[in-house]
């Protein structure tokens, strides 16, 4: 069965609307890597799944890049182990929902993107949890100017992003699935184990096509906001993205993201500031782990996560600092403020825990008097 | 000499294998089967070649291991581990079930022992021989592309099912063909291990030129895949014969012991080399179809354990395995793959239940099993046949056991490995049992390890069975024993393990020493063990009279001594002794038991009565230190021997002006006791109460702070209601003063006879007491 109208209806609408806006502040993965998808397209001759734009293979590669046959380098995406991405293909080709856990700022929304723009080419079919999510914006919801002229029909239907995936073929997306309330979460069920979503209103249903397939991304922080059901989990192969293993995948990690942003935001070219990021980076790696890089000493964790995310912002702040307002080298002033606001979330317990870290291992390390200074600074 | 591997009929066959690969075991299978040979030459001591046959008997069950230990020193030994999908066991099963003759071409146990020197653990060979010193299996492996080498031996050759039909000798041709290069381009015999290899390889060719002659050149070799190249060069025989010309020698004996999974894999001490035992064990069983076979396991074990896997999970994580092994372009899923998916699938993405998988399955905890045919010291089968009667079998996986001595099977068992803990087969390890301390209760954590085997052949120095060995070894322990408390450990340990052939040897040592040594607080530390046992002897009905009268004269010389040893003391001595004058009490109530009431008078004599009297002399003696004084004091109140109100004499005394505060702040201590309900005599003694009372308000200012931490420690240990209780007293006016305690504060100034009657009968149903029993007992209570 196909779903007439999906090409007129006004929700398809922000797809083109993407496409010719090249101005967009963050341009979706698919036309960010354009480039990348081409050349992999091209050199891609494995066997491709029904409706995918590349081979598993191919995808797995422009996740953790490589270098093709042509010499186009395709740049890594996910930093981390090699497995993780491969489960996580796999388990797309193998038509099975795939399910994105990890603590917050472990890249998981950012995987999730990637893969549905490289299996798929669209990235925007998405649904984003939240404690209001209801379900027509899983299922479908109503055009009621239409549904109160001409009566219950498909013109009046207004398909949520998941349909127009099942019509189509495509990859949809859910973020923050374990923000949605439970019952609102179930309506997946169907989805995912029949493959199909009843219009009961119009004694329908609308058939997935090959090629459907569902991410979802969930927080493991804070679970238990809206555990998923068993019978919901079963569907669902499950991936945990892990945070980065050493400190130089971190650095590495931020670096790259960090230069990214800077370009899409024309910040002003700042020289290398690697030794001020793997400053940031250790600082984070420490107080989250609760020990110090040396093992020797140990140190009370922040109530926030630290993600390498939150790294990557507070690097990209002390950039646009230093340019508008420094003299155009990242130092230590500039990400102090920064990190500042990372650790300390809560203002009672968070500052104290900072304040030991900057007594006890920052003022004593070589080399860090500068950075000391500043987050006194940033901190009285 | 032909070729490596060539075609039918023009052996040698020389098929080079990885220890323990399910992969080559196959392949193993597949070339006998084709080539016939007329004899199998095998990898491995040819002292084993007497007890080879009994790898085909009934009751032999892989994994087990070749042992092989010096005649004079067991404890020297080497092991040769084998697994149901070894290679070496598939191709020594196979000859055995044909009727062909096996034989071990490896280097002489003897020398191997003897060259090991005390080096005695050094571990079997490596996977694939070699692999752990320049590693050519990685340089194969990065050739082919792959990072891991373990990983490219398991495509290459490990996950090959056999091409049917194919010419079974091929794959062994192409593996000898790599292992020449590998060689030529590493050199041969670099290292002291290399140089073991050249030797070992010299007296393979002797070995295997000696069965051309006996059997023809239609022989089967199976061996390690690095040893191929140099079993096929021509040497002269005089070059070989050189090359094994005065290797050190030592006497070796061999046997078959069982083995375990967990043994084979690479964490543990004598580790065969692999990661995945279970996993291997499995593929070489499964008929067809081992991934869907693996995870239907897996998903079996995780149910076991109440994780919800159903069935469709199976189906997907088959599904999720073999595509991922399609996306590594690998032949078929392995271990990883499995796992991966598992993870994915089964277990939410968590590390947690998969550690089960990885404990339960892919290392496994399988036992091997020996036939009572095997060879085995006279100690071995004593202690299998105990094994059998008790009903206590060996099993590699650690598990709680309760015994109930009052059980004649359970006391039997608690006697054997109480034996075998005093010769040093710690199979059994005694823990603190879950409930209760009931003295004919034991529990043991149980955990056969393989390297026990090598303890029993040690002792099997000590005597022919369990009992007279362990008999001859306390004996020993006795007379070499270092100090006295030794030697009473000793004899409990006897008592428990129920060896009363030993106690007259051990209690000789005991009494002597105890006579010799002049050290009281040595005799007090031995006389709780001491004791101990003679209650333990009742409990397991072993006759104590000897060890009793040991007790008793132990006690004497303690009684004795005690006193004198007390004088003279630092604050640190006194307090140690004062821990000893607790243990002494306790011992002696335990060894002489409160005088019935008939001969109530008669005690007199007794044990208990002369202890009374050391305490009143230690009790009264000026020039003790405090806390003993005052802890004798206690002692005799406790068991009713101080008259009505001369412990508060004693007190008066301790604490009167002359004496130091600091010493009467000590004598405190001692009488109230850190720990435990002392402070509760100061709540219900209010002339006790205010002795202290009267004491503390007189100690001159400059003094108090002397005594204020002794004090403070005292009274910190009381219970809080305690501690208030008796804050509550001082406060109504002290106690001197008899203020009238408020209502329901539930401390009366007398004992309410009424209302403690009604406690009465619950408490002789607790106490098995029969009326009249209790009656007296209330009498000598408030006497």
């Amino acid at each position: 069965m196909t779903v007439p109208g999906t090409e007129s209806a006004p929700a398809s609408a922000p797809v083109s609307e993407s496409v010719a806006a090249p101005e967009a502040l963050r341009p979706h993965a698919e036309h960010a890597f354009a480039g990348e998808l081409k050349a992999l397209a091209a050199a891609d001759d494995r066997p491709r799944p029904e409706r995918w734009r590349l081979s598993p293979w191919a995808v797995a590669t422009y996740l953790l890049g490589g270098t093709l046959p042509d010499g186009t380098v395709i740049t890594p995406k996910y930093v981390g182990p090699r497995r993780v991405v491969e489960v996580a293909v796999t388990t797309l080709a193998t038509d099975r929902a795939l399910l994105l856990l990890g603590v917050p700022g472990t890249a998981k929304t950012w995987v999730s993107e990637h893969l549905a723009a490289a299996v798929s080419g669209d990235s925007t079919l998405l649904v984003q949890g939240t404690a209001g999510t209801p379900e027509e914006a899983i299922r479908y919801g109503w055009d009621y100017a239409r549904l109160l002229a001409h009566g219950p029909g498909r013109e009046a239907l207004v398909p949520g992003p998941v349909m127009r995936a099942m019509a189509q073929g495509l990859t949809a997306r859910v973020e923050e699935l374990t923000r949605i309330p439970a019952d609102v979460q179930d309506t997946l069920i169907t989805i995912l184990s029949e493959k199909t979503l009843p219009i009961p209103e119009l004694g329908e249903e609308v058939q997935a096509v090959r090629g459907f397939n569902l991410i979802a991304t969930a927080n493991d922080r804070d679970r238990g906001v809206n555990d998923l059901s068993s019978a919901l989990r079963r569907r669902f192969n499950t991936v945990v993205l892990p945070l980065p293993a050493t400190p130089e995948d971190e650095v590495g990690i931020v670096s790259r993201r960090v230069d990214q942003i800077g370009r899409s935001l024309d910040l002003p070219s700042v020289p290398d500031g690697t030794d001020e990021i793997r400053r940031v980076v250790t600082v984070f790696r420490e107080l989250r782990n609760g020990v110090t890089t040396d093992g020797r000493t140990k140190l009370k964790s922040p109530s926030g996560t630290l993600s390498t995310a939150e790294a990557i912002s507070v690097v990209t702040g002390g950039l646009a600092l230093a340019a508008h307002f420094g003299d155009g080298v990242l130092r230590a002033g500039d990400v102090a403020a920064g990190i500042l606001g990372a650790v300390v979330r809560d203002p009672a317990a968070d500052r104290l825990v900072w304040q030991e870290y900057l007594e006890t291992v920052v003022r004593e390390r070589d080399g860090w008097k500068d950075f000391y200074r500043a987050c006194r600074e940033a901190s009285a | 000499m032909s070729r490596p591997g060539a075609g039918p009929g023009t052996g040698p066959f020389l098929l080079g294998i990885r220890h323990h690969g399910p992969g080559s075991a196959r392949a193993v299978r597949a070339a006998l089967e084709q080539c016939r040979p007329a004899a199998v030459l095998v990898e491995g001591p040819p002292e084993a070649d007497a007890i080879v046959h009994l790898a085909d008997e009934e009751g032999m069950r892989p994994p087990v291991a070749l042992l092989a230990h010096a005649a004079d020193d067991p404890g020297r030994a080497a092991f040769w581990p084998l697994a149901e999908f070894s290679p070496e066991w598939v191709a020594i099963r196979w000859a055995l079930a044909r009727g062909v003759p096996v034989r071990f071409i490896d280097l002489p146990a003897a020398h191997t022992l003897a060259l090991n020197g005390d080096d005695g653990e050094r571990p079997t060979p490596d996977p694939a021989d070699g692999a752990s010193r320049t590693d050519p299996l990685a340089v194969l492996a990065a050739a082919a592309g792959y990072d891991d080498p373990e990983l490219w031996w398991e495509d290459a050759v490990e996950h090959r099912r056999g091409a049917d039909g194919g010419d079974a000798l091929a794959p062994f041709a192409a593996l000898a063909d790599a292992m020449s290069e590998l060689r030529t381009a590493f050199g041969e015999g670099d290292g002291s291990d290399g140089a073991r290899d050249l030797v070992r390889e010299a007296h393979m060719r002797l070995r295997i030129r000696d069965a051309r002659r006996r059997f023809g050149d239609g022989i089967a070799v199976v061996c390690g895949a690095w040893h191929v190249p140099a079993l096929a060069v021509k040497r002269t025989v005089t070059a070989d014969r050189q090359a094994l010309k005065g290797l050190p020698k030592v006497k070796a004996e061999l046997s078959w012991v069982p083995w375990t999974h967990r043994r084979l894999s690479r964490r543990s001490g004598y580790g065969a080399g692999i990661d995945s035992p279970g996993w291997y064990g499995h593929l070489f069983h499964a008929p067809d179809r081992p991934l869907e076979r693996w995870l239907t396991k897996v998903a079996r074990l995780l149910r076991d354990e109440d994780f919800p896997v159903s069935s469709a999970h199976v189906i997907e994580a088959v599904r999720l395995a073999g595509t991922l092994a399609a996306l590594r372009g690998r032949p078929l899923a392995g271990l990883t793959e499995t796992t991966d998916a598992v993870r994915a699938v089964m277990c939410d993405g968590s590390d947690v239940p998969l550690a089960l998988v990885r404990d339960r399955l892919v290392v496994g905890n399988v036992l091997g099993e020996v036939p009572d045919s095997a060879p085995a010291t006279p100690l071995q089968r004593d202690l299998a046949g105990l094994q059998r009667s008790l009903r206590l079998k060996p099993e590699a996986d650690a598990r709680d056991r309760e015994l109930d001595l009052r059980k004649d099977t359970d006391a039997a068992r608690s006697r054997l490995l109480h034996r075998l803990r005093l010769l040093g087969v710690d199979w059994g390890e005694p823990v603190r049992p879950r409930g209760g301390t009931g003295t004919f209760r034991e529990t043991w954590r149980l955990s056969w390890e393989p390297e026990l085997a090598v303890r029993v052949a040690e002792a099997s120095a000590w005597g022919t069975t369990v009992r007279a060995a362990a008999t001859a070894r306390a004996e020993s322990l006795a007379a070499g024993a270092a100090t006295l408390a030794d030697v009473t450990a000793l004899a409990e340990h006897c008592l428990l393990a129920g060896l009363p052939g030993a106690l007259p040897t051990v209690m000789r040592a005991l009494a002597d020493r105890a006579a010799l040594d002049t050290d009281v607080a040595h005799l007090a530390k031995a006389l709780p063990a001491l004791v101990r046992s003679v209650r333990y002897g009742d409990v397991r009905r072993t006759g104590v009279a000897a060890l009793s009268e040991v007790a008793e004269g132990l006690a004497e010389r303690v009684f004795v001594g005690l006193p004198a040893a007390c004088a003279g003391l630092d604050a640190d001595a006194a307090a140690t002794m004062r821990g000893l004058v607790d243990e002494v009490h306790q011992a002696v109530a335990l060894l002489a038991p409160e005088p019935a009431p008939d001969e109530d008078e008669a005690a007199g004599t007794g044990l208990r009565h002369r202890w009374a009297a050391v305490l009143g002399v230690l009790a009264g003696r000026d020039g003790l230190p405090g806390g003993i004084r005052g802890r004798a004091v206690r002692l005799l109140l406790d068991d009713g021997l101080l008259p009505g109100g001369h412990a508060a004499r004693l007190m008066g005394l301790a604490l009167s002006a002359g004496t130091e505060p600091a010493e009467a702040a000590a004598w405190i201590e001692g009488f109230l006791g850190s720990g435990g309900p002392g402070g509760m005599l100061l709540v219900h003694d209010e002339r006790l109460l205010a002795l202290v009372d009267d004491w503390l308000t007189g100690v001159p200012a400059g003094a108090f702070a002397g005594v204020l931490p002794l004090l403070r420690r005292t009274f910190s240990s009381f219970d809080q209601g305690t501690r208030r209780a008796v804050g509550q007293q001082i406060r109504r006016g002290g106690p001197g003063t008899g203020g009238t305690p408020p209502r329901g504060s539930g401390a009366g100034a007398r004992l309410d006879e009424e209302r403690a009657a009604a406690v009465l009968p619950t408490m002789r149903l607790l106490l098995g007491m029969t009326q009249q029993s209790a009656c007296h007992r209330q009498r000598g209570a408030q006497r």
